[in-house]
């Protein structure tokens, strides 16, 4: 049963990292590029809903749209400000300028919202739990794990099915052959920064639903074990973000409750590495030809 | 004397002219006491920066190896140098600081060493992002593990234990998990902070001068092509990064023995982008440039004590548009023509020439 109860909080928890990771994995297929500030939208979506909630006293789904809205607007402005202005340079000034985003962020949460924590408000999304003989779960976490499935299951529609999902795909595959066959890519990559930025929104409000404390750094630590969860399933790849991201949440309870809470973390990086030993792409990753 | 070679001659006589310079008018201050406290205070953790951003700068500016675990290394060096000090100081009741001081700092570049040979064999099979990710793991390992290491002393014997406080009874405590290293006996002084400095800069500017200098600036510039000249790209790739964790964790002990206590959090993810800012703000592969970005960025907060707050804020934007400013070309294009006028003025000899070709590939 404990095991059970293990496994359950483990795929909630691995369904955030799956969302976190779409949003590092889609942008890294098609503008090459790791979005580092990527957890810190997720912090100010998480903030964003907690405004409406806790201030402006705005129903839970107009709450979850707002920090959409705003998660998606900023992404795209981020993606025009700070990394479009890069797309020829080197991927070491990208990545600097995305960690310099990320610190920016951070500090501008800091200056709005102060340093104290702040303890989301999970009223309206804990309310019962089912009961499944001894076995129960919570509310919080069905809907986590359902909003997970949904959203892959959409954007897998979205990326096989639709035109701009095709364009999305042609980008990532090859951006010169793209633009001669008539994609705009600039408009291609601040879509996916769009789509990435609102599925961060979702991320946040789950996570915080699950560990309602939100402060400035929170989104750091989930972007980071996010990312490596991307990295872990093959970054580029949706299905490998997924697969990644419930993986890794999984090792992460296991590794705290049977191994040690305190190392929980250095577990999920050392399996990690590991996996990049023996598969240099990740799981589902393609590996890379090199051409001269 | 070939050009090239007295350009290079030049430069390294500037790096360390103006390192003994400071070095001497901040001893005459002290000596006069006409220096401040709060930056006397500060004397020991600059050099230690110094070395740490130097040390990175070898492994991304040269190597061109993007490394965001640097403060790890600087951990297990600050953690071998608290318990090496320690354990001499019980087990020989050695006073003679100086002494203990050196074999402190010996001891940790050679653990931080060991340690960066041990990490650096799978990660440099990685490349690029991956890399990058890969030694953020690490560093994010190294703090984990240091979280819940418990080192104590009884009879001369160091006793270690992990996860839990598993050590005999009596024993004086020199690490203590979540506590940190505990009891120091603060020892850094800034002359041996100057000689690690100078230290550092002998063995990198020599060594970024060298065969293999070249070698490793090659793999950095082109792999394949690097590759099929015949350098060994890991071979190199692993010098750098081995050297750079030697110094780092030789800077983590003089930092850690100048204050009473370490504890992990000090050595975070922030900790190494906050040296990536000197490397980058000083100038990938410019060994000067990260000596003075990392004094400068290190005295600056002190002085805008009152700005503190802002100061991540500042950081943040000064990071991204040095990036932009430097990386896009357009703005490439506008600085070259400000610029011009004043390259000029140092361009003696030759009449300016029509570039073939552009400047920059793209």
């Amino acid at each position: 049963m404990i095991f059970l109860d293990h496994l359950i909080n483990g795929l909630s928890l691995g369904s955030i990292y799956a969302i976190i990771a779409l949003g590092y994995t889609m942008v890294y297929g098609i503008a090459k590029m790791l979005n580092f500030a990527h957890g810190d939208v997720i912090m100010v979506g998480a903030y964003i809903a907690f405004c409406g909630l806790q201030y402006w006293g705005v129903p839970p789904v107009l709450a979850i749209l707002l920090a959409m809205v705003v998660c998606t607007m900023l992404g795209i402005t981020i993606e025009g400000l700070a990394y479009r202005p890069l797309r020829q340079a080197t991927s070491l000034a990208v990545l600097i300028t995305a960690i310099g985003m990320s610190y920016l962020l951070q500090n501008i949460a800091l200056m709005i919202w102060g340093a104290n924590p702040k303890s989301f408000p999970t009223t309206f999304i804990n309310s019962a739990s089912l009961h499944l003989g001894k076995l129960s779960i919570s509310s919080a976490t069905l809907i986590t794990i359902g909003v997970s499935v949904v959203i892959m299951v959409a954007l897998t529609l979205f990326t096989a099915r639709t035109k701009l999902g095709k364009a999305m795909r042609c980008v990532s595959e090859d951006r010169g052959a793209a633009e001669l066959m008539g994609i705009n890519v600039n408009r291609t990559i601040s879509v996916t920064f769009a789509i990435g930025s609102a599925l961060a929104a979702i991320a946040g409000v789950l996570l915080c639903s699950s560990y309602p404390i939100l402060q400035p750094t929170t989104g750091s630590m989930p972007g980071i074990k996010a990312f490596t969860a991307a990295v872990f399933g093959g970054i580029g790849s949706i299905p490998g973000a997924m697969l990644g991201g419930v993986l890794l949440g999984v090792i992460e309870i296991f590794g705290k409750a049977y191994i040690s809470t305190e190392l929980g973390d250095a577990i999920v990086f050392a399996v990690l590495i590991i996996v990049l030993l023996f598969k240099p792409a990740g799981l589902l990753g393609k590996p890379m030809r090199e051409k001269v | 004397m070939t050009k090239a070679k007295r350009k290079r001659l030049i430069y390294n006589l500037i790096t360390f002219g103006l390192v003994v310079a400071a070095f001497f008018i901040l001893q005459n201050m002290i000596a006069a006491k006409t220096i401040s406290r709060s930056l006397k205070g500060q004397l020991v953790p600059i050099c230690a920066w110094i070395v740490m951003a130097v040390s990175l700068n070898l492994v991304i500016g040269f190597s061109g190896e993007l490394s965001l675990g640097h403060a790890g290394f600087m951990s297990v060096g600050a953690y071998t140098g608290a318990i090496v000090s320690g354990w001499l100081l019980e087990a020989f009741n050695m006073e003679d600081p100086v002494i203990r001081l050196a074999l402190a700092i010996l001891c940790a570049g050679i653990i931080a060493g060991i340690v960066g040979a041990l990490i650096g064999i799978p990660v440099l099979r990685l490349r690029g992002d991956y890399l990058a990710i890969v030694t953020l793991a690490f560093g994010e390992i190294i703090r984990n593990l240091v979280n819940v290491l418990y080192v104590g002393v009884l009879d001369g014997k160091l006793h270690f234990s992990f996860l839990n406080k598993d050590l005999p009874e009596g024993v004086t405590m020199l690490v203590d998990g979540a506590k940190g290293a505990v009891k120091i006996k603060p020892i850094s002084t800034f002359t041996a902070g100057f000689i690690l400095v100078m230290i550092t800069l002998v063995v990198v500017l020599n060594l970024v001068n060298s065969r293999t200098g070249r070698a490793i600036q090659a793999t950095r510039d082109n792999r394949i092509a690097a590759e099929s000249m015949g350098v060994s790209v890991t071979k190199y790739k692993m010098t750098a990064f081995v050297t750079a964790a030697v110094l780092a964790g030789m800077a983590g002990a003089l930092y850690g023995l100048n204050s009473s206590t370490v504890v992990p959090t000090q050595f975070t993810f922030n900790q190494s982008i906050n040296v990536l800012v000197f490397v980058v703000l000083g100038g990938l592969g410019n060994v000067l440039g990260s000596v003075i970005s990392a004094t400068f960025l290190t005295v600056l907060p002190e002085v805008l004590r009152e700005f503190a707050d802002y100061r991540m804020l500042v950081y943040a934007v000064v990071l991204i548009l040095v990036m932009i400013f430097t990386n896009n070309p357009t703005t490439r294009a506008i600085a070259n023509r400000l610029f011009a006028p004043v390259k000029a003025l140092f361009r003696r000899k030759k009449p300016a020439q029509p570039e073939i070709g552009g400047g920059d590939a793209q």
